[in-house]
């Protein structure tokens, strides 16, 4: 008795301790890379370095100020792209394609099911090959703001169309009775009801995505072309922040600007999710 | 009975694709009475009121035989959007849109065209008004109807139902989610609310069918599990003189 008593302390013990420092663990590889970006980052940035385009050639000297801009862009027009597209096909999914009545359709509908799942699943740069395929040469686009955001609209697609559909699966199917009961039309009872009540969920996704086009790089390498000059129009190239890391990294000598850009790249993301954050809990501080 | 009939069901039959739920049904709905649906669970009773505004078409598979009519008219021929504005439904669990106490009113009135603020306030207040929520909630109008009581935000759905000026209200046991002071409010209010309107309810409170209705309705189901109406008349008649041994049973809880 007394025995196994002891025995049960002691696993419950080394089992609390081994989670205990697994969970250290893992936050301390996390605060390492990030507090390493940073150390070595931070002391490169100043207001110059934001507001400088970088020079190009070997030495890697100049700013980020094209590459902000660049990245600005991409997010703009890449989720103008793919957010109506996504949320759309979405909705048609969720809310519409239940009822539909032909074979045909029905089985389209799995089909699709099925592929935003797999294209979820997708390495990125089988959509910067596919990109570069179609918008760069086919269509001649050529190395632009356009191909490139094709591209990602692409990538993030399947990402909007899965966060979207989980936020209108959320909604109680009594929101919408209710509605309905009142003698809405079924595009009233969504428009009105559903996506309001799915908002929180919808948005996160949108920014989700933003943040994928902000870290993505594979995809912009071959389809933006990589031109440190501020982009003037949709058809000009350019490179986006994660992408000047890749090229001062690899093609310069100057290291210490690619940790400052990358510091920069942190900083961005933590605002973007920390924005999230506080979308999320004022609409649903709003609506409970 | 010699009251005016508001809605009628005539000979109608229910199927879910081969099933039948309801098996050839005749009832008829006077106007400003409460009519009660009771039955053991699984009977029909709430299939058979979400027929009376079509709710039934939400879901794939069903079809009907018989008719439906409200005020004479077959209800399968009329658009589904006008007969919903005619025929309102409290839910079984208060459903309020996750938007302010005004703006879940004001959402019918607002569907069907009222878009001037004034009028809406004034629909706003009559409706709270009269499902006497007014005085609890006149200062907070504002406030998320998601933030108010269980019972607030069942009377909140009535009021949301009678904004839109129905001719007819249904209600799937709309006091069974909440506790017997809510549920007291609730059935004083259907009381107060027939003056003007004609009410169905389906309840498995069978004090709450006796205590509210003034007529009833007793489905069961037949050997094959489709809902059949057993018995129909007026509540005191059935609850005190049953003609059918089964109804006799079930109201004396002998099963149910």
């Amino acid at each position: 008795m007394k025995n196994s008593r002891m025995r049960r302390r002691i696993s419950q013990g080394s089992a609390f301790t081994m989670f205990w420092f697994t969970g250290v663990l893992a936050v301390l590889i996390m605060v390492f890379v990030v507090g390493y970006i940073m150390v070595q980052g931070l002391p490169g940035i100043n207001l110059e370095f934001f507001t400088t385009s970088p020079r190009g050639g070997l030495s890697g000297d100049g700013g980020i100020w094209s590459t902000v801009v660049t990245t600005f862009y991409m997010i703009v027009v890449t989720l103008g792209f793919a957010t109506p597209l996504g949320t759309g096909a979405a909705i048609y999914l969720t809310e519409y394609s239940e009822n539909a009545e032909s074979v045909v359709v029905r089985k389209l509908v799995s089909m699709a099911r099925f592929g935003v799942e797999t294209l979820a699943g997708v390495p990125s740069i089988i959509f910067g090959l596919f990109g570069y395929a179609l918008f760069v040469s086919a269509l001649n686009m050529g190395f632009s703001i356009l191909s490139a955001s094709l591209a990602g609209a692409c990538l993030i697609i399947p990402v909007i169309i899965r966060t979207t559909e989980e936020a209108l699966k959320s909604v109680p199917v009594s929101y919408r009775e209710g509605s309905l009961a009142l003698g809405a039309t079924k595009w009233e009872t969504i428009r009105k009801v559903v996506i309001p009540a799915a908002f929180p969920g919808i948005s996160t996704g949108i920014l989700l995505s933003a943040g994928r086009i902000v870290s993505e790089t594979a995809i912009f390498f071959v389809t933006l072309g990589g031109s440190y000059r501020v982009p003037h129009s949709l058809m000009s190239g350019g490179r986006t922040m994660a992408l000047h890391v890749y090229y001062l990294a690899m093609e310069t000598r100057a290291f210490d600007k690619a940790m400052s850009t990358a510091a920069v790249l942190v900083g961005l993301i933590v605002v973007m999710n920390l924005v999230i954050n506080i979308v999320t809990n004022r609409i649903s501080a709003k609506t409970r | 009975m010699t009251d005016k009939i508001r809605m009628r069901a005539d000979d109608f039959s229910l199927f879910y694709s081969d099933f039948k739920a309801l098996n050839r049904i005749s009832l008829d709905i006077p106007v400003n009475r409460i009519t009660a649906f009771i039955g053991p669970s699984g009977c029909g009773k709430s299939t058979f009121l979400r027929s009376f505004n079509r709710m039934n078409d939400l879901i794939p598979g069903v079809r009907t035989e018989g008719k439906v009519l409200l005020d004479g008219k077959e209800i399968a021929c009329e658009d589904v959007v006008e007969l919903r504005r005619k025929v309102g439904m409290v839910f079984q669990r208060p459903n309020p849109f996750p938007k302010s106490i005004f703006d879940n009113v004001a959402y019918g009135p607002r569907l069907h065209g009222v878009r001037n603020k004034s009028d809406l306030a004034v629909i706003v207040e009559k409706s709270l008004k009269s499902a006497a929520l007014w005085d609890e909630v006149r200062d907070d109008l504002h406030k998320s109807a998601m933030a108010i009581s269980g019972g607030q935000q069942q009377r909140l759905c009535i009021a949301r139902a009678i904004a839109v000026e129905p001719e007819v209200i249904l209600m799937d046991e709309p006091a069974s989610a909440l506790d017997p002071v809510a549920t007291l409010k609730i059935e004083e209010l259907m009381n107060e609310l027939k003056k003007n309107y004609t009410i169905a309810i389906v309840t498995h409170n069978m004090q709450q069918a006796a205590r509210v209705s003034d007529f009833t309705a007793f489905l069961l189901t037949d050997e094959k599990r489709a809902g059949n109406l057993i018995e129909f008349g007026p509540t005191k008649q059935i609850f005190t003189t049953p003609s059918d041994k089964r109804t006799e049973d079930y109201i004396s809880g002998r099963f149910g």
